[in-house]
């Protein structure tokens, strides 16, 4: 037999949690589960054991568009070589605080 | 007070015996995600237990402390629920047999906060967050498992027919009780059955399972008359550190 029978697997979930003291939900890891309420209960007890985070959100892998590595070059090189995006030309006022 | 005293026993040894069958499942579950899960519960039932244990010793008055209780009395000593020292059986009767522990485990802590005796409404008010938790994702997975494949659906009846003859004796009363209720301290059982019994409907019924009609319900665990052979086996297991090594520390 060459051919083997391959068991259902559950589908992939990306995790995100906003932590203690952080604004933004950031990217943890992945888990898997049947369904979205099951992810969230999973990354609870998979992510925030630890204290981590006060916020979860998960998004099933799938949905995620991602770009290509391929197309790195065409993507990021351009923006290399343009210095003059970043904003360090200017001068910040004392009385501005940090940035 | 005895009362208090065997109450806390019978909350502590609940959580314990709990605590330590779900520990079973570490490093054997399905899944990666559940054994997670499993251990999480655990580590909380633990926890509450010495709370409880702890309370019980001081009561007691003796010298004795929850790890002594929990790792230095016999069979016969245990004031804990039948239904929690059942084997585990299969992922899904371990699940049924948490939703229908957490179903009155919920309704109990909750309704101790309202208890006469400020310790025992600070252990609840720890307590009930997890138990929350624990009977969210026990009734989701009993929902998810019942109403799933025909396999998983036979699963979870089978586990639904073999412990509900153990979910009467959550809400059945002794003396002790009685006691607990005049003093203020603990709702009488029954009181907690019309509500945990609704909570039992709707989620098997969602569940697309079929409560058994009998409503026969064995006894014995909390008042430590008749246990199952089934504690004998877990104590085994769980003290014989303890036993082999008296004294042991690390």
């Amino acid at each position: 037999m060459t051919t083997q029978s391959r068991k259902p697997e559950w589908p992939l979930w990306e995790v995100f949690i906003r932590g203690q003291h952080g604004l933004n939900h950031r990217h943890v890891g992945s888990l898997h589960a049947p369904d979205a309420e099951a992810a969230i209960r999973h990354a609870r007890d998979v992510y925030t054991r630890r204290n981590e985070g006060v916020s979860i959100w998960v998004v099933e892998a799938r949905h995620i568009a991602a770009s290509s590595p391929s197309d790195k070059g065409p993507l990021f090189e351009p923006s290399e070589s343009k210095v003059y995006r970043h904003p360090t030309f200017y001068d910040i006022p004392d009385e501005a605080g940090p940035m | 007070m005895d009362a208090l005293h065997e109450f806390c026993l019978r909350m502590g040894d609940n959580t314990l015996v709990l605590g330590h069958r779900v520990s079973e499942w570490c490093g054997h579950s399905p899944v990666l995600e559940e054994d997670i899960a499993l251990a999480n519960t655990a580590l909380d039932l633990i926890g509450q237990t010495q709370m409880w244990l702890g309370l019980a010793a001081e009561i007691e008055g003796q010298g004795r402390t929850a790890d002594d209780l929990a790792f230095l009395r016999d069979a016969w000593d245990f004031r804990n629920l039948l239904l929690v020292e059942l084997p585990n059986g299969d992922f899904g009767q371990t699940m049924m047999r948490q939703f229908l522990f957490d179903t009155w485990h919920h309704a109990m802590l909750t309704a101790l906060a309202g208890s006469s005796d400020d310790r025992v409404v600070a252990i609840a008010a720890k307590a009930v967050k997890e138990a929350s938790y624990h009977l969210e994702r026990s009734a989701g997975t009993v929902i998810g498992l019942g109403d799933g494949t025909a396999e998983s659906h036979a699963r979870m009846q089978a586990a639904l027919d073999l412990l509900y003859p153990y979910y009467g004796e959550m809400f059945a009363a002794d003396a002790t009780d009685t006691a607990l209720a005049a003093a203020g301290i603990a709702p009488l059982p029954e009181s907690l059955r019309a509500s945990c019994d609704v909570r039992l409907r709707q989620v098997t019924e969602e569940a697309t399972l079929t409560l058994p009609a009998s409503s026969f319900a064995h006894s014995g665990g909390k008042t430590g008359a008749r246990h199952t052979e089934n504690l004998g086996h877990i104590l085994t297991q769980m003290q014989w550190l303890q036993r082999a090594y008296p004294g042991a520390t690390w």
